[in-house]
């Protein structure tokens, strides 16, 4: 009884929230939306869901704060050095012959993974021919990427994952420290484009020669999870290499049959 | 007494040494998938189900993401993502901020499991040196479920278990580790 309440007010707000800011989270894995609508619950002292629902209503910027979580922002320098080192070693050689590049990262969140690649793609000779798509759709998300700035005790982790990660300098080369922050070269943000995207609801923008999504996925239920390939298929020129998280495979997916897998174990596939 | 749908299981520090004594005595008539979420350190690829297929006849995988739950089946959380149950008994992964500084935490598989079988799980905190579970134990209790604690006196790292008693109180079975499998005889 309690738990189809549960469902029927969740899928109320996520209707409400559809309608009036035409964000669409229907489609998202109900586990852990339901995780992080509780713990907007606490922070917005909201007894229940229908309570969270009124506000959102009547107060738009209490959407934008609640924004904050029912999109995931967890991001990192180098997340995962073995993926960034499978890039380098078995998908640059490839970039390389192309004369200018397309590169999307969608999903980017605030931003880390896609300075790392343009911190790659500039060790690799390649960042003057390189435009990087960021994508997002949390607006707040997408202004911390643009500014680049990251708390400097962070950079410890993002060290050690860039070392890891075949790094050819010194990860100390690439941002200024200072005031608890450190800000990225601004050479780097020049190849990359932070714009807003959804998987959910919106379509191809431009041709990629790769693409790459992580830990995306796993928050879309099935059917949402197709869509969403199929976007970034679409995206894809031919012989172009898509990335997923480590946990993530087309394995189960229709779109498996439109790709090889170059590096299984880092889930880099290339379309065929 | 209603039969479990799933048991979901959690622990720390000495759990896994508990598991290597539980399972085997786990009696054969429980057929429910279990879910497991150890705490292990999140660079290294999880050795956790090679080693624990060795010692009991269930079939034992790492826990992926959308994939249905089957009977008989041990899965096990992947380092550095939460693991959760959805309604539909299908797990889903997460890398949501971690939680006690623990990812895959405790907390977020028990909650989601609570959330999903309401009355028809039981939930097993093992040894351990931090506080993860004792909510999601709390929560599966509320939603009617069974909270089965390792006790304390027979954990190598009792804090765990002993944060979930003082979360829990008397509704919780206190179980020794010794007789941990033999109480699904009777609760299955």
């Amino acid at each position: 009884m309690e738990q189809s309440l549960h469902d029927l007010e969740l899928g109320l707000l996520l209707d409400a929230i559809y309608l009036t800011y035409h964000y669409d989270f229907r489609s998202y894995a109900k586990a852990s939306l339901t995780r992080r609508i509780r713990t907007a619950l606490g922070h917005f002292r909201c007894a229940t869901i229908a309570r969270l629902q009124e506000r959102v209503l009547r107060e738009p910027p209490l959407f934008a704060e609640l924004l904050r979580f029912l999109t995931v922002q967890v991001s990192e320098m180098f997340r995962d050095p073995t993926y960034y080192r499978a890039l380098r070693e078995q998908v640059v050689p490839y970039l390389k012959t192309y004369a200018s590049l397309k590169i999307w990262v969608a999903g980017c969140a605030t931003g880390e993974e896609a300075y790392s690649l343009a911190i790659m793609l500039y060790e690799e000779g390649l960042i003057d021919r390189t435009l990087i798509y960021a994508t997002d759709i949390n607006p707040e998300s997408l202004r911390t990427a643009e500014e680049g700035v990251y708390r400097i005790d962070r950079f410890t982790k993002f060290t050690e994952s860039y070392q890891l990660a075949g790094g050819r300098a010194s990860l100390g080369d690439y941002y200024l420290a200072g005031y608890g922050g450190a800000v990225l070269d601004r050479s780097l943000k020049k190849a990359i484009l932070f714009s807003d995207h959804s998987l959910v609801t919106d379509t191809v923008f431009a041709e990629m020669q790769f693409v790459s999504c992580r830990n995306v996925l796993i928050y879309f239920e099935k059917g949402l999870q197709e869509r969403a390939l199929g976007v970034l298929s679409d995206s894809l020129c031919h012989k172009g290499f898509l990335g997923l998280g480590l946990k993530e495979t087309l394995r189960f997916s229709p779109h498996a049959v439109a790709y090889t897998e170059l590096v299984p174990d880092v889930r880099i596939y290339r379309k065929i | 007494m209603r039969d479990l749908e799933a048991i979901v299981i959690g622990g720390s520090a000495g759990a896994l040494d508990a598991l290597l004594s539980i399972l085997p005595t786990l009696p054969a008539q429980v057929l429910c998938p279990i879910i497991l979420v150890l705490h292990l350190p999140p660079a290294q690829p999880s050795q956790l189900p090679a080693i624990l297929s060795r010692i009991c006849a269930r079939t034992v995988c790492e826990a992926e993401d959308k994939v249905p739950l089957c009977d008989q089946t041990i899965y096990v959380a992947a380092p550095n993502y939460h693991l959760l149950i959805e309604r539909d008994r299908s797990l889903s992964l997460s890398i949501d901020a971690p939680v006690h500084h623990s990812r895959p935490a405790i907390d977020v598989l028990f909650a989601s499991a609570a959330d999903a079988y309401g009355p028809a799980v039981a939930g097993l905190l093992l040894s351990g040196a931090n506080e993860d579970g004792a909510e999601g134990l709390a929560q599966i209790r509320q939603a009617g479920g069974l909270a089965i604690i390792q006790d304390p006196a027979t954990a190598s790292f009792p804090i765990m278990p002993e944060a979930a008693i003082r979360r829990v109180g008397p509704s919780a079975h206190v179980v020794r580790l010794q007789d941990i499998g033999a109480f699904f005889n009777t609760r299955r």
